[in-house]
């Protein structure tokens, strides 16, 4: 039934307002709905502090200490680098309304590989050239990784939560064996690869600390910011994320783009594993899983799954992330601490994205589609009679 | 407001053998809205037992919001509801089952993937275990009333829908009843199962139950009901009374129901399928089976998809100028029909053909092209992307095409002039074509999937269900579309379960029935009967001239 | 490579049943209580860090209370509590069901690891170990009923793995013949039929909901208490997703679900199980088993895994 088909008349008819009033009123809106949720994150961890005996004040002052003031901001924009890749490739397959979960893998098993080739490579061939096909090699891989629940996914339905979390396991433990094994630093007991000497590390943006990791990660964001808003493959995506049943009428391939879209996004979450193996560390060992993908997932919501938005979020996350380490040993915690305040944000950004939506209908933070991802689980369509 | 008398409460003869003392339920001032719209504005109803209460309105009237009042769905903003003299506030739907309101709904609340005893008791319960034994012999009971056969260990899911609906009724008639509301029962049924359906009601009213059933079909009001009335926009605007029904011819009654229902309006909507009351044939010439073939279909044999039958074996032609209409009951591989056709799915055997070529193997996109359209009848679930723009909307079947993407890059300005030409030749009421979609009514989102698919040279478009829920004037509108494009040179498929519609645009008729064209009737006055016929199987596999 | 005939022997696979079976145990109540959820139609996938949150309050309450009892008792209560969260705000207020899910995981991970840290990371207790109680006559089964490696017999295990049997048979009786049962059957088909016939689709959900907190919460008391006797950060790794995988591949069948906790129990344990038949694998190829185990298990029968239809979607009265 069409009750709007009665709309303008009557009682409930809302009054005109100028072009201008409401795109002011909706950008007011989402600014609102996206700090709020980080500023009550905040708070809550705040009254946890407090609770565990340590005083917010000095752990969030440390915060800023750590995270920005006196130089410590390139320490912050440094590990902006692998977030801003995570997030490019979080934000592409979330909005194709894909739950890629197997970030933690992929990254470690591109991570590996890098640290298992470059001490070679690095001697062998130009920098440039070195650094070019580790970072092709990093993307290949983690695409690689994708590739089982991608088709899993594409051919029968299978449920991709499932899939990428199990692939991610086993891409960990992969990742021990391979430096354990194989890509062993001969000249050490300790379970880690070769370091890689400083000079053949990535270089830094002149003038400062910060590897040019960073800027293929911003130029990673523009290319998947163009290409889901201008381009016909990114509109194909969308459409994908936001109503399969309507993509499959308007004749979209859903399998292939599917499959395309998982393999792009493991691709940028390898890319982020080549920048920080080759930016930061230079070795990797066993044990080690910064997940920073666990992490970065809520501010890639906030950011309402837009890759330019998500910038300043990151930003703000990346100073927490730095300024949070030391924070959390000045006040004798362990730093897990953030796994709290993490969780707190994407709870309170769902409660404030539930008292937006009472209000007005304005976009919600996830695709449509994305919610229904499940649905089509692990069932195989049964036949009719 | 109209010349035809407000009942309010007159005592009118009693009905045949009560068994019980008669209902009365009255309504008093009741209003409802929404944001942006009143869907019930201070009406008022009164319902006796013992008698059919018909609510006669179009598709936006206001009648299923007022049902959803009385099954306590939803809580009204004002006026009272007496219940037998009591004073009653019907605040769920449990009250309502308390109260004796029983509604089958037009969407069924059958769980399909349950029997039909576990859908009879569901919410029944006063115990923790379930008792079956009492639950089968109430079904007996209740079906010997009725006089219906229902076996309780049946999946609904495997029931066919007139079935379907029986076990509806009797699930509302379950804990014991005043009232029966039916929500447009016979939108799904044939024309056989209508003549059931008003048996079964007939019976109901015998025994002094109250009915009240709602349509937008004037001449089943007529048929069914002992008092008809009639809401226009979320106001009651007038009232037939039996008094009315027994005396005034059939012509006399349906003039005076239009002007009542559309005023002014009344004449360029007067010829649409459902304000009339023979089903037959619409004063324009027939054409039947000259003209070249457009297109043809060649053993097309397609699997279905969930619990949706696929089809069979089909083979038809369809020609230039043609309107053919495929009629059928809902689910019996209609979308697997229209899909195949329209390259959204794959045969497992048999051949498309498009003016003489194969295009079985074609994706959407090249059909598209090459003229063939699909309309499907899933417009929010399938047609449109909510959130995507009108301008948007109206080339989603051509992503990728010059000149609206250069080499991938889209061309904004040039979509948005042609989104403009197209909603200003449609018609098409939005405020603007960056507006998203989704906010459209439906009528409107219906005039953008036809702006998009009758674009662009349409020469072969397949409808399905093109005026389902829309209102009287946008049905004519598109009806009349569909009738342009075959006049044009074009050809029109009209996959419909409404068989009123059917009659009144087709040329030719064609039946399918569970998943197999069983037989294909030209449009003329036996039309109606012998297509029932058909969609139930009773008359074998034949070629009507 | 050994392949020796140890592997025949009825004790290993005496060892293999009583190791998945200790393993198994908490799988079984998490994936119990999840089966509960789907059936109505709530996807949890907040499983982990409920199972944590019972892991931790367990192992507290049994630190703290000297009884096995009271560490489940704080381990249900534990998981009710965060389950809490995902009916306020997912059943409720009709938020999104996977959003929530992964702040409980990471907020329940976060908590957890912190709270333990700061308070434990010193001294490192150890629970004692767990009281069992021998099955009469079944128990003098030879080499069935024996010790093997420090592991329970199969025959004597800790009362609550008993009780937690007898549920799963209590649980499908309750799905078959019961209205409680059919209700949450028609919460996870078609929740507009169960609100018709005048039965809250939220009322429903939410106990739903709640049951599979405080049973997830049992399995991660259960896990902390007798399966490794203390705590860890991320003590579950994996297990509260391995749940759901069970629930989804079990169709919803108490007894399937018991069945298939069997086997991945067995999988779990198979560290232990190789060592024994003189297998020597590398740890992490090992660690690998359980989840390539759950690939297989999927792509194998996947096609006959069934969901709810209306599962993960949250339920609007007057909605279309």
């Amino acid at each position: 039934m069409s009750m709007e088909s009665a709309a303008g008349r009557g009682l409930a008819a809302p009054r005109p307002r100028s072009e201008r009033t409401i795109r002011a009123q909706r950008a007011l809106d989402i600014l609102v709905r996206s700090i709020v949720p980080v500023l009550l994150a905040l708070a809550a961890g705040a009254i946890l502090l407090l609770a565990l005996g340590r005083d917010p004040l000095s752990f969030y002052r440390n915060i800023w200490d750590g995270g920005v003031a006196a130089g410590s901001w390139q320490d912050s924009a440094i590990a902006m680098a692998p977030f801003l890749l995570i997030a490019a490739g979080l934000t592409l397959i979330f909005r194709a309304n894909i739950w890629n979960l197997g970030y933690n893998g992929q990254f470690l098993l591109g991570a590996a590989l890098v640290s298992g080739y470059a001490p070679s490579l690095v001697k062998d061939v130009p920098l440039w050239l070195a650094f070019t096909l580790l970072f092709l090699l990093s993307g290949a891989v983690a695409g690689a990784w994708t590739l089982l629940p991608a088709i899993l996914k594409a051919r029968f339905g299978t449920n991709e939560i499932i899939t990428t979390l199990m692939m991610s396991f086993i891409g960990i433990d992969l990742a021990s064996i391979l430096i354990k094994g194989p890509f062993h630093d001969p000249s050490t007991p300790l379970p880690q690869t070769a370091v890689i000497p400083l000079n053949k590390m990535l270089p830094s943006i002149p003038g400062t600390r910060i590897h040019i990791g960073l800027l293929v990660a911003i130029a990673a964001i523009l290319v998947v910011h163009y290409l889901l808003t201008r381009t016909s493959w990114g509109l194909r995506l969308q459409i994908m994320g936001a109503n399969p049943r309507a993509a499959r009428h308007f004749g979209i391939s859903l399998a292939r783009l599917t499959v395309v879209s998982f393999l792009a996004s493991g691709f940028l979450v390898g890319l982020a594993a080549c920048a920080d193996i080759m930016g930061l560390w230079g070795y990797i060992r066993t044990g080690w899983n910064p997940a920073y993908g666990d992490l970065i997932i809520p501010f890639v919501f906030l950011a309402r799954l837009n890759a330019l938005a998500v910038v300043p979020f990151v930003a703000f996350f990346a100073v927490l992330y730095t300024g949070g380490d030391l924070a959390a040993q000045q006040a004798n915690l362990p730093t897990d601490f953030l796994y709290i305040l993490v969780g707190l944000i994407l709870l309170f950004m769902t409660v404030i994205e539930y008292l937006g939506r009472k209000r007005a209908l304005g976009a919600s933070y996830l695709t449509p589609g994305l919610k229904q991802s499940l649905r089509s689980g692990l069932i195989r369509r049964r036949r009719a009679k | 407001m109209s010349g035809a008398n407000l009942a309010s409460g007159i005592g009118l003869p009693s009905p045949v053998s009560s068994s019980r003392p008669s209902t009365l339920i009255e309504l008093r001032g009741i209003t409802k809205a929404f944001p942006g719209v009143v869907a019930n504005d201070c009406i008022d109803l009164t319902l006796r037992g013992g008698e059919i209460h018909c609510l006669l309105g179009e598709n936006g009237a206001g009648k299923s919001t007022l049902i959803g009042i009385l099954s306590g769905l939803i809580r009204p903003d004002a006026g009272r509801i007496a219940i037998d003299g009591v004073e009653t506030a019907i605040t769920s739907p449990r009250r309502a089952l308390e109260l004796g309101i029983g509604t089958v709904h037009q969407h069924s609340t059958l769980i399909p993937a349950l029997t039909v005893l576990e859908n009879l008791m569901l919410g029944d319960s006063r115990t923790l275990r379930l008792n079956e034994r009492a639950a089968r012999s109430r079904l007996a009971d209740l079906s010997a009333q009725l006089s219906v056969e229902i076996d309780p260990d049946a999946r609904v899911a495997d029931l066919a829908l007139g079935h379907q609906q029986q076990v509806e009724i009797v699930k509302a008639l379950w804990r014991g009843s005043r009232l029966l509301i039916l929500d447009e029962p016979t939108s799904m049924l044939t024309p056989q199962g209508v003549a059931e359906l008003a048996k079964v009601l007939d019976r109901l009213k015998q025994s002094g139950q109250a009915v009240v059933f709602i349509t937008h079909k004037l001449h089943e009001a007529l048929t069914l009901g002992d008092q008809i009335s009639i809401l226009r926009q979320g106001r009651l605007v007038g009232e037939i009374t039996p008094e009315e029904i027994r005396t005034q011819s059939q012509a006399e009654l349906r003039a005076e129901i239009i002007r009542i229902m559309f005023g002014e309006e009344a004449r360029s909507v007067a010829g649409v399928a459902e304000l009339r009351e023979e089903l037959t044939s619409a004063p324009t010439a027939r054409r039947t089976d000259s003209g070249d073939v457009v297109l043809e279909l060649r053993k097309l044999t397609v699997r279905g998809a969930g619990s949706e039958r696929g089809v069979d074996d089909i083979s038809f032609q369809l020609h230039e100028g043609e309107i053919l209409g495929i009629a059928g009951i809902d689910g019996h591989g209609q979308r697997a029909l229209a899909e195949a056709i329209a390259g959204q799915r794959h045969p497992s055997h048999g051949q498309v053909l498009l003016y003489g070529a194969e295009v079985t193997g074609l994706p959407v996109s090249a059909r598209q092209k090459l003229g063939l359209r699909y309309v499907t009848d899933d417009r929010l679930g399938e047609g449109i992307v909510g959130m995507l723009p009108v301008s948007l909307n109206l080339f989603l079947k051509r992503i990728g095409e010059a000149p609206y993407w250069r080499r991938g890059r889209i061309q904004r300005s040039v979509i948005d002039k042609r989104a403009g030409e197209l909603v200003r030749e449609f018609d098409v009421r939005a405020p603007s074509v960056a507006t998203r979609v989704a906010t459209l009514s439906g009528g409107n989102i219906q005039k953008v999937l036809l702006a998009r698919e009758l674009s662009f040279n349409p020469k072969v478009v397949v409808f399905h269900k093109p005026t389902y829920g829309l209102d009287v004037k946008t049905t004519a509108t598109v009806r009349e579309l569909i009738r342009r494009l075959a006049a044009d040179g074009g050809a029109a498929l009209v996959i419909s379960t409404d068989l009123d519609e059917l009659l009144e645009i087709c040329d030719r008729i064609a039946v399918l029935s569970r998943g197999r064209l069983v037989g294909t009737v030209a449009n003329g006055p036996d039309a109606a009967e012998q297509v029932g016929e058909l969609m139930i199987g009773d008359v074998p596999v034949e070629e009507a001239a | 490579m050994i392949l020796a005939s140890q592997v025949w022997t009825q004790i290993f696979w005496t060892s293999a049943l009583a190791g998945g079976l200790l393993a198994g145990v908490p799988l079984m109540f998490t994936a119990l209580g999840e089966s509960i959820s789907e059936r109505a139609g709530v996807l949890n996938i907040g499983l982990e860090g409920m199972m944590l949150a019972g892991a931790y309050c367990g192992f507290l309450g049994a630190y703290y209370g000297n009884t096995q009892w009271i560490g489940y008792l704080a381990g249900i209560g534990a998981g009710i509590l965060a389950s809490l969260i995902m009916v306020v705000l997912c059943v409720w207020l009709g938020l999104d069901q996977i959003v929530v899910g992964i702040a409980i995981t990471l907020a329940g991970e976060g908590i957890t690891s912190v709270l333990y840290q700061t308070r434990f990371s010193t001294t490192e207790p150890r629970l004692g170990n767990v009281p069992s109680n021998p099955i009469p006559l079944l128990d003098r089964i030879p080499v069935l009923g024996k010790p093997i490696n420090g592991q329970f017999p199969l025959f004597d295990q800790p009362l609550i793995v008993y009780l937690g049997l007898a549920f799963a048979a209590f649980l499908a009786w309750v799905f078959r013949r019961t209205h409680i049962g059919l209700n949450l059957r028609a919460a996870g088909e078609k929740p507009d039929a169960l609100d018709a016939a005048g039965v809250s689709v939220v009322a429903t959900r939410s106990y739903a909901v709640l049951a599979t907190g405080a049973l997830s919460g049992l399995g991660g008391a259960y896990l902390a208490i007798a399966g490794t006797g203390g705590f860890q950060p991320f003590l579950t790794q994996g297990q509260g997703f391995m749940a759901i995988v069970i629930a989804m591949l079990a169709r919803g069948r108490p007894i399937a679900v018991v069945v298939f906790s069997l086997m991945f129990g067995i999988a779990l344990s198979l560290s232990t199980l190789l060592q024994l038949a003189g297998i020597n694998l590398a740890p992490e190829v090992v660690n690998m088993i359980p989840f390539a185990a759950v690939i297989l298990a999927l792509v194998a029968f996947a096609r006959r895994a069934y969901l709810p239809p209306a599962l993960a979607l949250p339920y609007v009265r007057g909605a279309r």
